[in-house]
């Protein structure tokens, strides 16, 4: 072309280069504000979902202030960590699922074989959530995370004080098939899990997520939940998730501690 | 004020991005599962499209040919990025559900095909309006698109049970075909044959 000097080539560059970054960190710093505010209330309605709360736009976050709890534990010992013990990674307030368990500290490896959830590496350290109603506990919310098909699933499961019977249970984040495995979004289903028994009479983890319809004329029908039809291995990944995180390399110590003395977490 | 109606409603039909040009396919099929984000997606290419020609235009006299491309998706990226943004912040849950797919407006073949073609040579105004024209015709096929797999695959139209379905308790068995990636193709197949049969001048000839 005519009149292109290397000089031009590169005040050109350069000048594009500027304004185009400058517009993009502008509305980088001006909305992110309201991307983080998002992506928490989007958390809490979940929280309150799960927990069969009210989790409507306007009111999520005031229910969740007076209704729930939020407390951090070691899952290896299943004891609370106490505010104090908080710091940059290990905070309640800015847990990062991801973070956390990338961390050759603060994460842990699953031993082989035992990796039911297919997710290599998890937290040793999560977020629980106290549902209360007055002074008393209603339902503990649990995070729970596990592979679908296509995407890692992130949800909650509500289970009732007595810690076997299911109140609720919720993906808030996932990227399976639209109207197959996405169907994990449907009320409908999840409702389904209400009232699901995690645990026999004796303790042991009998949850499971199977697929086609519930024989209720069997024994174990209280246990299990009708999968996702047309999405075998999305209901494969549910089955894995809660199998995971409700055993022993989950939230099973926990659960044995809390079964115990509930009242000294709060 | 002929030039600037033909150049808005011409991609429409006449010289359809996906249908006549057959670009841009790949997010026809991603985001048509239902209306809801198919809308919002075509909303988000019309603004790129029609910015991303404007600006170009505009600063086409000072892009040295040697960078051109560079200088155009630098502008095109920055803009969809700002798209994101504004999705993430002011309508979350569709951001969630639209997921990569509004990053990858980037890599839409039509937005950098109206810089090359159009942008670089015409003035301002036609280019915005061309912009806008290639994004209108982008939306009227993806909305067809999602039109037919929303209704047939799970039985609504922009969420609204329509057929109902019998997970929900209706008669209508939703066929799960139509929420995979194939049943885009075929749609999109079908919608270019009806297209081709009601303008036969847009058949090529056979070789």
């Amino acid at each position: 072309m005519p009149g292109e000097s290397m000089k031009k080539t590169i005040i050109v560059a350069l000048a594009v280069c500027i304004a185009c970054s400058l517009l993009v960190s502008t509305a980088e710093v001006t909305l992110r504000d309201f991307r983080y505010k998002n992506k928490k209330l989007d958390r809490i309605r979940n929280i309150l979902k799960a927990a069969e709360l009210p989790d409507g736009r306007d009111e999520a976050v005031r229910v969740y202030e007076k209704r729930v709890r939020p407390v951090l534990v070691d899952l290896r010992t299943g004891k609370p960590v106490s505010r104090s013990d908080f710091n940059d990674m290990l905070n309640i307030d800015s847990f990062d699922i991801r973070k956390l368990a990338d961390d050759a500290e603060y994460g842990r490896s699953i031993p082989e074989g035992r990796d039911v959830s297919g997710l290599s590496r998890v937290p040793g350290y999560m977020p629980i959530y106290f549902i209360l109603e007055g002074e008393e506990v209603r339902s503990i919310v649990f995070p729970v995370y596990g592979r679908g098909l296509w995407s890692t699933m992130y949800g909650f499961i509500a289970l009732d004080r007595d810690l076997k019977t299911v109140r609720g249970f919720t993906i808030y984040d996932h990227g399976e098939t639209p109207g197959l495995g996405g169907e994990v979004d449907n009320p409908r289903w999840k409702r389904s899990w209400k009232g699901k028994q995690a645990f026999d009479k004796a303790g042991n983890l009998r949850i499971k997520v199977v697929k086609g319809a519930v024989d209720v004329s069997r024994p174990d029908a209280p246990y299990h939940i009708e999968g996702l039809s047309g999405a075998t291995l999305t209901t494969q990944g549910l089955n894995g998730m809660v199998r995971f995180w409700l055993g022993e390399n989950g939230y099973s110590t926990l659960i044995q501690k809390l079964r115990e003395d509930m009242h000294g977490y709060l | 004020m002929g030039i600037y109606k033909k150049t808005l409603l011409d991609p429409v039909f006449q010289n359809n991005p996906i249908g006549v040009q057959i670009l841009g396919i790949c997010s026809a099929l991603a985001v048509t599962t239902k209306l809801e984000t198919a809308f919002v997606m075509c909303v988000a290419v019309i603004f790129v499209t029609a910015f991303s020609s404007l600006t170009i235009s505009l600063i086409r006299g000072q892009i040295p040919g040697s960078i051109r491309i560079i200088v155009e998706m630098v502008i095109i990226a920055s803009l969809v990025i700002i798209v994101d943004e504004f999705l993430q912040s002011f309508a979350y849950e569709m951001s969630k559900q639209l997921s990569v797919f509004v990053g990858l407006i980037i890599t839409n073949c039509i937005v950098l095909g109206r810089a090359e073609a159009v942008a670089l040579k015409k003035p301002p105004g036609i280019s915005f309006v061309d912009g806008i024209g290639n994004g209108l015709g982008y939306s009227v096929m993806l909305l067809a698109v999602a039109f037919f797999r929303e209704l047939l695959g799970s039985g609504r139209l922009f969420g609204y049970p329509v057929l109902l379905s019998q997970t929900a308790g209706g008669w209508y068995p939703p066929n799960g075909l139509f929420l995979l990636a194939p049943s885009g193709f075929i749609i999109v197949g079908l919608l270019i044959w009806a297209l081709r049969t009601w303008k036969p001048e847009l058949q090529e000839e056979e070789e």
